[in-house]
């Protein structure tokens, strides 16, 4: 139970409310991977276009890793992994899971036509037309998880579902940016180094927005607990590497440094709101407190009943 | 009430919508309910364990509890038994509240979730592939992923969906002593519950109210509602629950600024720069 819960507000011997989500630590590692594929697609088509092929390359090379990761990740946490496919029978506007693996089974194709192209060196059409599409659909990919997991009951995702898909299209600017910068030579690596920039001090500024913006109550998950510990190091993380990047990213050693460093920084951040969403489906009090101010009506006073449900009981076995 | 949303797509099919009626006043926490539903539905055992918390020993609803008896004991008088004495128990038998807008069904990737002709919301176990959105999407945490035997779907109540197509009452509602839990089309539930709760206050038990009974709420109402005695919160239920897909349109429009954002990023990135 948070600190700023108030004890003496009503609950079922302090059980949750709603249910924690049952994913495990895949689906922030792919809210990681899914968002380095989309931004990194995005930056291989710009540097195609500005006729960059090496920076094209390197950024290729990263989205083409994440698309090939995420699958494993995501088909490895679904109950019944052989079912996977199911996914692919209905198509639902109202579900952001749905509409997402369209987005991902589009992105990963696009990405893997260009990527095999690339490394056979045929089809040169084919392949800047892959690259078209993968760049087109990467924003999507790169920002519809925040949307996934905004739509939600969990207080700390819901009530930031005007933030949450900024935050990953940031934190996935960043990575890309990182990963670019340290696969490219500082020579062809100037669009990377900027993206990192950008989306570095705009991952930071976001997700501090985005902890304002749900207030003390809620916004409190992130001062607490695993949240707590990896908001923390994602945002020195990804502080020291936009410094890094900007001041010394044109050295090799600079640029590795700062790319390892806003990698750290995005995968931290993925984490950070995934335990933030748990911790904040375990409080009771997040819901019933929530749901009440937003009917207008004044949180209940603790009744002088005792045992009213609200003490924790002692548990025996 | 409304049908629920999605039942005109049975045309001619379609049937009076049903639900519960769970009128908690008259609750003994016999836990009949429990294990009728146990019985019927074939749902696992998962294990005896106890919680410490009065004589609630199933805790919550779950993939493996469809119907769960919460008790509260209250120092308080209690007004059925004019104040006599100083102790009263709550006793309320929980069950999936089958919303007229239901978010696990709103949000399930795979069409595993369905409205039944009844206007009930029900899970092909044999389309579930066990990928946990519509756990995220459930207001009163129905639904749990089931672990045991290496199951991995997802379940919960079905308003004995197979019951229902024989024209048999749920077996829960079957096996209730006291008619706490009452099954009938939604209209004539609603109806007897208001004149239950007005008889009720009008006894003396103000605090008496109908939960979930309500089409204008967040969910549009529920198939199963509740007369409680108390705050919804004192039973562990949410006390204004709204359907997450009620804010979808903002969160796509987030979702569509920021990928707007990501490509002005990009974009930037790229200004000033000939390679």
């Amino acid at each position: 139970m948070s600190a700023t819960s108030p004890t003496d507000a009503l609950s079922y011997y302090g059980r949750p409310i709603i249910k924690e989500p049952v994913w495990e630590s895949d689906i922030p590692l792919y809210f990681f991977t899914g968002g380095l594929a989309g931004a990194s697609d995005l930056l291989a088509l710009g540097a195609q276009l500005s006729g960059n092929s090496r920076l094209r390359t390197s950024a290729l090379a990263s989205a083409t890793f994440g698309v090939a990761i995420s699958p494993y990740l995501l088909i490895k946490d679904l109950g019944r992994p052989l079912r996977f496919l199911n996914m692919l029978r209905v198509f639902k506007v109202t579900s952001p899971l749905s509409v997402g693996t369209w987005i991902f089974s589009a992105e990963s194709t696009a990405t893997g036509i260009a990527a095999a192209c690339r490394l056979f060196g045929v089809l040169p059409r084919v392949r800047a037309t892959a690259q078209v599409l993968a760049g087109l659909i990467g924003p999507a990919q790169a920002t519809y998880t925040g949307a996934l997991v905004a739509q939600s009951v969990v207080p700390a995702w819901h009530e930031a579902r005007r933030e949450l898909p900024v935050v990953f299209a940031a934190s996935a600017a960043a990575s890309a940016g990182g990963a670019a910068a340290i696969l490219t030579p500082a020579e062809q690596a100037g669009p990377a180094r900027r993206l990192g920039v950008i989306g570095g001090v705009a991952e930071v500024a976001a997700s501090k927005l985005m902890e304002k913006r749900l207030g003390q109550l809620v916004g409190s998950v992130y001062h607490e607990g695993e949240a707590a510990k990896y908001s923390r190091l994602a945002r020195a993380s990804t502080l020291a590497g936009t410094g890094l990047m900007a001041l010394a990213g044109r050295r090799r050693a600079g640029a590795v440094a700062a790319g390892a460093l806003l990698l750290t920084g995005s995968l931290c951040n993925r984490f950070a709101v995934y335990h933030a969403g748990k911790q904040s489906a375990r409080d009771p009090h997040h819901t019933s407190i929530l749901q009440k101010e937003r009917g207008g009506r004044a949180v209940t006073q603790p009744s002088n009943r005792a045992g009213n449900g609200s003490s924790p009981a002692a548990s025996t076995r | 009430m409304k049908p629920g949303d999605g039942v005109e797509t049975y045309g001619r099919e379609a049937q009076p919508r049903v639900g519960f009626f769970t009128d908690t006043s008259v609750c003994i926490g016999c836990k009949a309910c429990e294990v009728a539903c146990k019985e019927w539905n074939l749902v696992p055992d998962d294990g005896l364990v106890w919680t410490g918390n009065s004589y609630d020993n199933s805790g919550e609803l779950s993939a493996n509890t469809w119907r769960h008896v919460a008790f509260i004991e209250q120092e308080a008088p209690d007004p059925l038994k004019r104040g006599k004495h100083d102790f009263r128990w709550l006793m309320e038998s929980d069950v999936c509240k089958h919303c007229t807008h239901a978010g696990c069904l709103d949000v399930c990737p795979t069409g595993a979730i369905f409205r039944t002709e009844f206007g009930t919301v029900v899970i092909q176990d044999d389309v579930c592939n066990g990928c946990g959105y519509c756990v995220t999407a459930c207001p009163f945490g129905v639904i749990t992923k089931r672990e045991l035997g290496g199951d991995g779907g997802m379940h919960k109540c079905t308003l004995c969906y197979d019951r229902l197509q024989d024209g048999m009452e749920p077996a829960c509602a079957k096996a209730c002593p006291t008619d706490s839990i009452q099954f009938g089309p939604l209209d004539e539930l609603v109806e007897r519950a208001r004149e239950r709760c007005g008889d009720l206050v009008e006894a003396g038990v103000s605090e008496a109210r109908l939960y979930l009974a309500d089409e204008n709420d967040g969910i549009g109402g529920a198939g199963a509602f509740f007369l409680l005695l108390d705050e919804p919160e004192v039973y562990g239920l949410p006390p204004q629950p709204i359907v997450p897909t009620k804010n979808l349109g903002t969160i796509w429009g987030a979702a569509a600024v920021a990928a707007g954002a990501l490509a002005a990023g990009v974009a930037a990135a790229f200004l000033g720069s000939g390679k």
